[in-house]
């Protein structure tokens, strides 16, 4: 029953570029958003919650805006770096981060956030300040597009990668590793005294949220074309956050769903109402009140599994 | 003479003026099962807070084979050798019991094995015979949340004697399991303890749980030790009986 709803909604997202040529763009942030709270979700598992996830997302789009200026125009090569940008900077964020815990981590991410939004900003010669920086359609496995061609190239690569990386974040969330995550969220004291380095276990899990924004980061940027300081900016954090808790963070497909159905839902009601923020609001409430486990565990529910 | 296994010198803390550790001297030895009882209050979990690097001592020494211990972390410690169960179990509440002893498990073969699950590589059959051992096995997959006290009581056991320690430290193992179960699980136990050949120290408060187990008997009063040696001897004293069997 899930593989088949799982095999449905692959197939729509599939076909949807092609039943509704706008929905493309829209359906490709909607899977970069889904990647950063993704890795939102990944920190939650731990009881951690960060309200600056979006500064990875910024550091993968600007290393990418970077590295193409520097002349590298493929695709692939991009990601990877983008990425690989993205942990590192999980990593050396984290290595401090990871002694904290509740209030003052959520804090310290949004800090760590506003600082690098703020230097995106003001310095005008490296990053373009707030115009940003613009990006040339990179060659795609070393083919040269158009525009056209490369967003939808774009598209189904991000669609592959989802599955890939969905793949691996799922084995790595029941790997030991995973559920030390979990279990530094119920009994750290009782991890403690299994032996277990408890940093060393958060640390493993931010390098790889860091990384997973980093993916959304670079698929943002080459959609977008133009990297702007708001991919920093808190309420792109903020939104990660609201993503994750709205798809759900039980399973890897929660926050693509919640990515999705928002980035859908918006697209669909700004066109209808100005009321957006209402919507989304109610649509959190809902599914706090009614859902803990998000969109997902609904899907869950329904075919029979527990949430 | 060997070296003890464990031995703590002159150890000293105190909270707020409450003299939790005065001068605490003892030594156990391997193979041993050493009780240790004195009345609420006295300085007994917060023997096994100094011992296990949870509390700093403001003076004294705690050697492992002879090597001081003191400073280190409760995580080393554990990695050492020493496990402990604790007076409240310290559970993982919102996995399953299995869960929480297969993640025992994998700390103790290290849990740096990414992308294998939890339950491979044998993980989940050495959980499951861990269980078995201690009848648990019926609740495998319920939460740990949902288990009664006692039930999670043996839980918080099994995931210490999951680390193959070679000294597991027992905080009240029989509190919160009703007289009648009381020897049953002692002997469960005791029985575990002696296949895997671990010693033990078990902070007690049933005098007949410590009359049958224990081959020692270390009593507490006031942060330090008062009295010592086989149950036969230390419960015919005066001093004892007055100030410990009588309140405990
Ligand atoms: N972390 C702490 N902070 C402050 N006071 C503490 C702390 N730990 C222990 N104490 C105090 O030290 C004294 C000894 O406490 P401890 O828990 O070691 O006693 P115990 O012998 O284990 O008692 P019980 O039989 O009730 O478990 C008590 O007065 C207690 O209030
Ligand atoms: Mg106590």
């Amino acid at each position: 029953m899930r593989a088949a709803l799982f095999l449905i909604a692959l197939a729509a997202l599939a076909l949807a570029p092609i039943a509704a040529p706008w929905l493309q763009f829209v359906l490709t942030l909607a899977l970069a958003k889904g990647f950063a709270a993704l890795g939102v979700a990944v920190l939650l598992r731990g009881g951690l919650i960060s309200i600056g996830h979006a500064m990875f997302y910024a550091v993968s789009a600007y290393a990418i805006a970077f590295l193409a200026r520097a002349g590298l125009n493929e695709f692939v090569v991009l990601l990877l770096l983008g990425t690989l940008a993205s942990a590192l900077a999980g990593l050396l964020i984290g290595a401090f981060l990871v002694r904290y815990r509740a209030i003052f981590f959520a804090m310290l991410n949004l800090a760590m956030s506003m600082v690098l939004y703020a230097l995106l900003s003001k310095l005008y010669g490296i990053t373009g300040g707030t115009d940003g920086l613009r990006l040339a359609v990179p060659r795609f496995f070393g083919l040269a597009l158009d525009k056209a061609s490369f967003d939808t190239a774009l598209y189904y690569a991000g669609l592959v990668l989802m599955l890939g990386v969905g793949y691996g974040v799922q084995r790595y969330l029941a790997s030991p590793l995973g559920h030390a995550l979990a279990a530094v969220h119920t009994n750290e004291l009782r991890l403690e005294y299994l032996g277990v380095p408890v940093r060393f276990v958060l640390l493993i899990a931010y390098t790889i949220s860091a990384a997973l924004a980093g993916v959304g980061g670079a698929i943002a940027a080459m959609a977008i074309s133009h990297i702007l300081p708001e991919f920093a900016f808190w309420t792109a954090s903020g939104h990660l956050v609201l993503v994750a808790v709205l798809g759900g963070i039980g399973g890897v497909a929660g926050p693509f769903i919640g990515s999705l159905f928002l980035e859908v839902l918006h697209t669909l009601a700004v066109g209808v109402t100005d009321a957006w923020n209402l919507i989304i609001g109610v649509a959190l409430i809902g599914v706090i009140f009614f859902l803990p486990s998000g969109l997902y565990g609904l899907i869950r529910r329904r075919s029979g599994e527990p949430a | 003479m060997t070296t003890p296994l464990l031995q703590a010198k002159d150890l000293r803390i105190s909270f707020y003026g409450v003299q939790a550790a005065d001068g605490v001297n003892l030594e156990i030895r391997e193979g041993e099962f050493l009780a240790i009882i004195g009345p609420n209050g006295s300085g007994k979990t917060t023997f096994l807070n100094l011992c296990t690097g949870y509390l700093r001592p403001s003076s004294g020494e705690v050697y492992l084979d002879g090597k001081p211990i003191t400073a280190m972390a409760p995580r080393t410690i554990a990695r050492r050798g020493i496990a402990r169960a604790f007076q409240i179990p310290q559970l993982f509440l919102d996995q399953t019991v299995l869960d929480n002893l297969m993640i025992a498990v994998a700390a103790k073969r290290g849990i740096w094995v990414p992308f294998r699950a939890l339950g491979a590589d044998g993980r989940r059959r050495e959980a499951e015979e861990l269980l078995a051992l201690v009848g648990l096995d019926g609740e495998a997959q319920q939460l740990a949340g949902a288990l009664p006290e006692g039930r999670r009581k043996l839980l918080d056991i099994v995931i210490a004697l999951a680390l193959k320690p070679r000294l597991v430290l027992l905080d009240e193992p029989t509190s919160g399991v009703s007289t009648i179960e009381r020897f049953t699980l002692m002997e469960t136990l005791m029985a575990a303890l002696r296949r895997a050949k671990v010693t033990a120290l078990f902070v007690e408060h049933d005098m007949d749980v410590v009359q049958r187990y224990a081959d020692r008997v270390v009593v507490w009063d006031s942060g330090s030790v008062m009295a010592e040696g086989p149950p036969s001897e230390v419960f015919k004293d005066e001093r004892v009986l007055r100030n410990v069997v009588g309140v405990a």
